[in-house]
């Protein structure tokens, strides 16, 4: 179904002339990702959550194509073809179409068809200047349609980070935590069983192989499994190693012997996820936080402060902002900042604006070196929808 | 409106022969249009119910797109091909034919795999070490990744695979399978095994309705009448 009539096709055409002018004025280089792209590559960065919700198709000579579900992934595209030695910085700015599968049904704030315009900051050498940076072109863009009273909510997937790599711990468990930090239910589940509030369970596992690779090392465990599947006639298959299997066995029996978390290291991790405030006072229950627990994240509480300072410099309203500890993105490749603007209370659902720090994407891409990238994208139809909101 | 009311029946197999035994056993035997190998079927006591035959899969979408308002197949065929199944389809009768369980099955050699968290870590591991997610082969790609997110499983991707998903594995194009299984036997001979919490779905042959057949006030009794006749 098409919501485009010949009016508001009018009124997109000129918020993506003023948001474009806004990046272009500032130094962003306006780029043409290609609206088809390789499917695979994109997939395999974005998720299978994500892929449910777009569209692919095969062509004529049988590759597998999409329509970009995003605008992120084909500009970082452009910039490794451009730059493939990812030594430069960049900044590309961008407007056009991408395309997403709703499985309730569309409607007219999540058209299936929708206008994204947005800037990319690849390479860049001070990360909170550029996140300021970027986060306040995204202000300007949306100012420069005409809607000024959004809420902002931040978010630092750093700072969660810095908190468990704080704490004394296998890693093996920091990188559970890490990685759970998205779902309420598998981190509280997840922190009873390292907390011994509830018990690790072998019984999934074979007795007699688990007691007999008790206080064995790595290849002495390694020939015991290797003879357990050479007696019961189980061949090796599905791309995993003897090893692999080995150490993850090995794994968890250190697991039922180590030294569960602490009460202390727990109700610290329950404390900061409840943070939900203004900035300034987050940044303070953060601190209060971290000293009670004799934590040193001095160099993430550092950064979040330099940040807030730098927006202000920028004149991004911060009494309009929100910290919350759990707010993160859920395209899986954000790794620090994470932000949006929204409307509550408009009857615009979902955010105008959106974006954030993502440092791993471009090396998963294929670039030759880590590349400091953020990122800000605008929702077209939802900001319209807000300027008619307030036009009413 | 639609002239008839709609019966849709499996077209070959077991499941043709035990619903024709259905169908007699409510006094209600399906009569072939034309010549025996014809697709069309009637009921002699119901003038404006038309019987077809189709293939289970096609049954379940035609369902779902309401040009059939009762069909008999398979529960894992209603629920990987309709979206909101439980509002779009009434399951009148589970007909203890064909059980079988949708699960996820991985390779036996896992032996440090036994629930779909241990699948979860297991994943984020392979993807460190290969560049690329876990694949999963299966015909029920919905199933998959409802049952996935349900359980928190994210580092993977689908694999449509069409026929012999068992074999997927051991020929090297996915790491692990979702698919449906009586016995398991077939699993086992492929050197997989079933995860402790990997049974997606209790699958067997039912009688369903559209819950919005769109029928007049009469066809919606009669309806209820053949409906109530076959549950017996």
């Amino acid at each position: 179904m098409s919501y485009r009539t010949t009016e508001n096709l009018k009124a997109l055409i000129s918020a993506q002339g003023k948001i474009l002018d806004v990046f272009e004025t500032s130094g962003y280089l306006h780029v043409a990702p290609e609206i088809l792209q390789p499917a695979e590559v994109f997939l395999d960065q974005s998720g299978e959550e994500m892929r449910q919700r777009t569209y692919v198709f095969t062509d004529h000579r049988g590759t597998e194509l999409c329509l970009r579900p995003d605008v992120t992934i084909p500009a970082c595209r452009i910039y490794l073809k451009r730059c493939p030695e990812a030594d430069q910085q960049a900044r590309y700015c961008y407007a056009g179409p991408a395309f997403r599968f709703h499985h309730g049904g569309e409607d007219e704030g999540r058209p299936r068809e929708f206008e994204q315009a947005g800037v990319e900051l690849l390479m860049h050498e001070d990360d909170e200047a550029a996140e300021a940076e970027v986060l306040s072109l995204g202000i300007n863009a949306i100012k420069a349609v005409g809607v000024g009273d959004f809420a902002i909510k931040f978010g630092d997937l750093s700072l969660f980070a810095s908190l468990i790599d704080g704490f004394d711990m296998p890693d093996r468990w920091r990188v559970r935590l890490k990685h759970q930090f998205w779902r309420h239910e598998a981190l509280d589940d997840l922190l009873k069983q390292l907390s011994g509030e509830k018990l690790i369970s072998s019984a999934r596992f074979d007795d007699a192989l688990i007691s007999s690779l008790r206080q064995t090392e790595l290849s002495a465990a390694v020939d015991l499994v290797d003879a357990h599947l050479a007696e019961n006639d189980i061949p090796v298959a599905g791309g995993r190693s003897v090893e692999d299997i080995t150490q993850r066995l090995l794994d968890h029996i250190a697991d039922i012997d180590a030294t569960p978390l602490s009460r202390n290291i727990i109700d610290t991790i329950k404390a900061y996820l409840k943070i939900n405030d203004n900035p300034h006072n987050a940044l303070r229950q953060i601190a209060a936080i971290a000293e009670q627990a004799k934590l040193d994240i001095s160099a993430a509480l550092g950064a979040f402060e330099r940040r807030l300072e730098l927006f202000k410099d920028q004149g991004v309203a911060l009494d309009q902002a929100k910290f919350s500890a759990e707010f993160g993105r859920n395209l899986e490749y954000y790794t620090g900042f994470v932000f949006q603007l929204e409307m509550p209370g408009s009857g615009v659902t979902g955010q105008l604006a959106g974006g954030g720090r993502y440092d791993n994407l471009l090396t998963g891409l294929g670039a030759p070196r880590p590349v400091p990238a953020v990122g800000c994208a605008i929702h077209l139809e939802r900001l319209l929808q807000a300027v008619s909101a307030r036009l009413s | 409106m639609t002239e008839k009311i709609i019966i849709a029946v499996p077209s070959k197999g077991r499941l043709m022969e035990q619903t024709a035994d259905m169908f007699i056993s409510a006094g209600l035997p399906i009569e072939r249009s034309g010549h025996e190998r014809g697709y069309f079927g009637q009921l002699s006591e119901f003038d404006d119910v038309e019987v077809r035959f189709l293939s289970a899969s096609e049954i379940a979408r035609n369902l779902d797109s309401g040009t059939v308002h009762i069909g008999i197949t398979g529960e894992d065929l209603l629920r990987e091909t309709i979206p909101d199944c439980d509002e779009k389809i009434a399951i009148e009768k589970r007909l203890g034919i064909g059980p079988a369980d949708v699960v996820v099955a991985v390779p036996e050699s896992w032996l440090d795999v036994a629930t779909m968290a241990d699948l979860e870590e297991v994943s984020l591991e392979f993807r460190r070490k290969n560049k690329r997610r876990l694949r999963v082969a299966t015909k029920y790609v919905n199933l998959t990744r409802q049952y996935f997110a349900l359980k928190g499983v994210t580092g993977y991707q689908t694999i449509e695979s069409l026929g012999a998903t068992e074999g997927a594995p051991a020929a090297g194009t996915a790491e692990i399978i979702v698919d449906i299984t009586s016995t398991g036997s077939t699993l086992r001979a492929n050197n997989l095994k079933i995860l402790d919490d990997g049974i997606i779905l209790k699958s067997q042959a039912v009688l369903a309705t559209a819950k919005n057949p769109g029928l007049t006030p009469e066809q919606s009794n009669v309806l209820r009448s053949v409906v109530d006749r076959l549950r017996g």
